[in-house]
């Protein structure tokens, strides 16, 4: 009688209702973001402070940006393999020629903004699938990286430096960096008249077409994007680092990958969301080693703790959604 | 000339023919020396990329989003399981190989149970489970350096005629794989769920079922890869299958099979895994520096696929 009355409860208007669980959708990143930080601050109250925070948090701005590139070209049901590589070869460019030559280095990089515009034509025109195009990118970005920098080493420009060094008023660079990074992206995507036609793209590209807009010009907007964010990505890497290697971005393809979808994207339909993938990044980052050396784990199993961690929040969100629908 | 056109019309053929062209490239360059033995070399290495190939084959045929990326994760444990309980002894071959097995059929089959039960899409799945696998494989196999038994090292790298034993073998398991994918039910059925999964579905078809039977099968060759690697190249290592994510994809892809699911092809593998094992070692007698080498390797990649084209549009 009692469990039946209290089955009954959950499942009046107030809990139950779909928008409710709506709701608990699109906050589950923020949630699982909440929950990484309240164990951070459980096993170690002393990193939640200005300095705790900067240090922890210090390389999940590129992170973040390298998760919305890949976001751009999730949108337009396309995945991007070779984002990481990519970031690695920026990151040498910005360490080596941005420094010595700024006017060439900067040439560079627009040009391989360039490229990756380039590859968003040849994919629309060509009807030939992204992941295999960007696969075999993964291997020219790399090469072009290895032959900049065959060893370790060149250092990030000054201005660079002096950047990602900054330390404003009581929030830390990081947060400042992640909130305008996502505001942006979530205004141009979400709520400008365009960005609704490129995530219509990922939607339904035939009704796009027939309402007058160019697919072939969207699939060029999402991939410059990627391109964009990508330099981006690379450049704030160096900023930290100081110096680059040709394989530091490598990690990155699939931390991308994992990021947006932690943050609530989808791999099909256009169904993203800016923020939600600055807060998966955030989340990724926080929870890659921060958290596991605070709970004692053996390196050896580091990287399994991640993945559970992926395992648990995507269950948390197919849960919430099966119950949806 | 209607027999030529045919041909063409093959989505296998182009691998093929681009296997043929790089080698006949590195053939010219070396003046036609070890023209044969470039051939010999070639088969040996492509066998493991067509084994794991032909897995991932009916994985991405399942349709968008499935793919398994927990691929050199499974090899990098599955070889290490092989090589302890082998513990070199020529006895024990057949208990290793079947503990790798076992282990690469376990790994799939947890695949596809995070799939279904937490209906994550595949990429995600096999990527997290690829993570704890590979915490897995550095606990266990720490510090492990058992040879293979001379056996069973012998066995991965025996030549009949300048033809390795295991080529031979893996052209028949391809021919089997073809036959499945063509003539038997099982392999029908994943070119209908590919093609449609709710009318697959509909018309009766135990979607899920399959599914878990192909993410098993999938992850079984991975494990039968890591094991034979280790005895090609005598010993385990954490790091042995890394190549073979990429590698899986792309000889699938580059073999004619559609990334969108429903439409498969087998040959086309053999001649992408070819293609990609020649064309290194084309860039290899050319002397190239390894940089030079990745971006050559990519930009063909991306040659090839535009050249061959995407599928027609239909609707």
């Amino acid at each position: 009688m009692n469990s039946v009355s209290a089955h009954r409860i959950v499942r009046l208007p107030v809990l139950g209702s779909t928008n409710f669980r709506r709701l608990l959708r699109t906050m589950l990143p923020a949630i699982s973001l909440a929950l990484i930080l309240i164990a951070i601050a459980w096993l170690n109250p002393r990193a939640i402070s200005y300095f705790g925070f900067n240090l922890m948090l210090n390389l999940a701005i590129p992170i973040a940006l390298a998760t919305l590139a890949q976001m751009f070209v999730i949108t337009g049901n396309e995945l991007d393999l070779s984002i990481g590589t990519f970031v690695g070869f920026v990151g040498c460019v910005t360490a080596t020629w941005l420094r010595e030559a700024p006017l060439f280095g900067a040439i560079v990089l627009v040009g391989s903004v360039g490229v990756y515009a380039g590859l968003g034509a040849l994919i629309h025109l060509r009807n030939i699938p992204s992941i295999v195009v960007t696969l075999g990118m993964s291997f020219v970005w790399q090469g072009l990286a290895i032959l900049l920098l065959p060893k370790p080493g060149g250092s990030a420009p000054d201005w660079l430096l002096t950047l990602m060094a900054l330390k404003p008023p009581i929030v830390p660079l990081p947060i400042v960096l992640a909130v305008i990074i996502a505001i942006v992206a979530q205004v141009g995507l979400m709520n400008s008249s365009y960005g609704a036609v490129l995530r219509g793209s990922g939607g339904n590209p035939v009704a796009i077409e027939r309402a007058g807009w160019s697919r072939l010009r969207i699939k060029v907007t999402l991939f410059t994007l990627a391109g964009i964010f990508g330099v981006l990505s690379g450049m704030a890497l160096i900023g930290i680092t100081t110096s680059a290697d040709a394989n530091i971005g490598n990690g990155y393809t699939l931390l991308s990958i994992a990021g947006v979808i932690l943050g609530g994207g989808e791999f099909v339909g256009g169904r993203v969301s800016p923020i939600g993938a600055v807060i998966g990044a955030l989340t990724l980052a926080l929870a890659a080693s921060p958290l596991l050396t605070f709970m004692h784990i053996p390196p050896d199993w580091q990287v399994g703790a991640n993945g559970a961690i992926l395992i648990v929040v995507l269950a948390a969100r197919s849960l919430i959604s099966r119950r949806e629908s | 000339m209607a027999l030529a056109r045919n041909l063409l019309a093959q989505p296998w053929i182009w691998s093929f023919l681009g296997a043929l062209l790089v080698w006949l490239a590195a053939v010219t360059f070396t003046g036609g020396y070890g023209a044969g033995g470039m051939i010999t070399a070639a088969l040996s290495l492509a066998v493991f990329t067509v084994i794991v190939g032909v897995g991932q084959m009916f994985v991405i045929t399942l349709g968008p989003g499935n793919v398994d990326l927990s691929l050199p994760a499974n090899i990098g444990l599955a070889s290490a399981v092989a090589m302890k309980v082998m513990d070199g002894s020529d006895i024990r071959i057949a208990l290793g190989l079947a503990a790798a097995l076992a282990c690469g059929m376990a790994i799939g089959a947890a695949n596809y149970l995070l799939i279904w039960a937490l209906r994550i899409p595949p990429i995600i799945a096999t990527l997290s489970a690829s993570f704890i696998i590979q915490s897995i494989d550095i606990s266990y196999g720490r510090g492990l350096q058992i040879k293979p038994p001379p056996g069973f090292a012998n066995f991965t790298n025996l030549q009949i005629h300048n033809v390795p034993v295991l080529a031979i073998i893996t052209a028949l398991f391809a021919v089997g794989a073809s036959v499945a994918l063509r003539s038997m039910i099982y392999g029908r059925s994943v070119s209908a769920i590919g093609q449609n999964s709710r009318a697959a579905w509909l018309a009766g078809i135990p979607v899920e079922k399959i599914r878990f039977f192909t993410y098993t099968l999938s992850g079984t060759l991975g494990g039968l890869n890591g094991a034979l690697l280790a005895g090609y190249f005598r010993g385990a290592n954490v790091d042995i299958g890394n190549e073979y994510l990429l590698a899986s994809i792309a000889v699938v892809v580059i073999g004619g099979t559609s990334v969108a699911g429903g439409k498969a092809n087998v040959p086309g593998i053999w001649g992408a895994a070819l293609f990609l094992v020649l064309l290194l070692t084309m860039l290899n007698t050319f002397g190239v520096s390894a940089g030079i080498r990745l971006v050559l390797t990519g930009l063909i990649i991306v040659g090839v696929i535009t050249a061959a084209g995407g599928p027609k549009v239909l609707r």
